[in-house]
């Protein structure tokens, strides 16, 4: 991994491409972060960088975090997350990314982020199980089916799928293509959706797939 | 959210002539052969318009041929050069999916007179 970026989804829309193709689009808020801290092979055992994005008032952090912002020199932010990059060289402490440093057009980028909460569903929605019929007669209709044999192996095998609570993951969705980025505004336009709800903070990293 | 409705506005056409539903209009069309670019025209009535902002395509029918053809155009595609309106017409539904049941004469649809 050699790139990085925090950013907030604000949304999707659609944009045409130059030969007139009209694409989905999510719009990320991305950056700017600043380095917090780079760890290192010698000093943590491997070789990683602390980003934080989104300024806070300093009232909101406790000391212990506090520390961390001023022993790198920045203002204190809302998230922070760490990156384990290949070469961290070019980074200095205290310095700040934009999206324009890290990220071109046509990238291909892998998003993560927290996927909207689903509430508590059966195994239809939440593993797509197939359904029974509605009608005729059939008594079945979202049932979570067979739970398996009968004196052998007398117990339902681990991982059954079952009804229970949907959402709420860490959801990463691999090979999407950077359309445009907009330096004046921080803005990235990824080709197609990306996990969580609208403001919704997102890590962005160069695709494993790549 | 105004910054998804910018990133739309900015795409958005600025001369687009004001035409509407059963106008025959001509719609000229960029085509792309190998690494050469040459516009080609469509032309026929409007028989429908869909959509908003970014997002919105109108159909144009014409008869060639014999045959019936239709093409749904957006209308802030960069593909799309320009439409001239060349007749107004007078309609009174917002989409005129009827004219494709019909032949002749009665598939016509009546000019405006200004």
């Amino acid at each position: 991994m050699q790139k990085c970026m925090l950013g907030k989804k604000i949304g999707m829309t659609q944009i045409f491409t130059d030969d007139g193709k009209l694409i989905p689009v999510t719009v990320i808020q991305a950056g700017p972060v600043s380095v917090i801290q780079k760890k290192t092979v010698e000093t943590d055992g491997y070789c990683a960088l602390k980003v934080g994005f989104e300024d806070i008032s300093e009232k909101k952090v406790n000391k212990p975090m506090k520390g961390q912002f001023e022993k790198a020199g920045i203002k204190p932010k809302r998230f922070i997350r760490e990156f384990r990059l290949e070469n961290i060289d070019a980074y200095e402490v205290g310095q700040e990314i934009k999206v324009e440093d890290m990220f071109r057009e046509g990238d291909k980028i892998d998003v993560s982020g927290i996927s909207k909460g689903k509430g508590y569903q059966g195994t239809v929605k939440r593993f797509g199980t197939s359904r029974g019929r509605e009608s005729h007669g059939s008594q079945y209709h979202r049932g979570v089916g067979s739970m398996g044999a009968n004196s052998d192996p007398s117990r339902v095998f681990k991982g059954k799928k079952m009804p229970g609570h949907m959402g709420v993951d860490k959801v990463t969705v691999q090979n999407l293509t950077v359309v445009r980025v907009d330096a004046d505004r921080g803005l990235m336009l990824v080709k197609g959706a990306v996990p969580g709800p609208r403001g919704g903070v997102v890590a962005i990293k160069d695709s494993v797939k790549a | 959210m105004d910054i998804i409705k910018a990133i739309e506005q900015e795409q958005l056409k600025k001369d687009v002539p004001d035409f509407s539903i059963g106008d025959y209009v001509r719609v000229n069309v960029k085509v792309k052969e190998g690494n050469r670019e040459r516009i080609q025209a469509f032309e026929g009535t409007v028989i429908a318009k869909k959509g908003s902002g970014i997002s919105e395509t109108f159909t144009v029918r014409k008869i060639s041929y014999g045959v019936g053809v239709e093409r749904i155009f957006p209308v802030h595609s960069p593909r799309v050069a320009g439409i001239e309106v060349i007749r107004k017409g007078k309609v009174r539904r917002a989409k005129l999916y009827y004219l494709r049941e019909r032949v002749g004469k009665s598939a016509k649809v009546k000019t405006k007179l200004e």
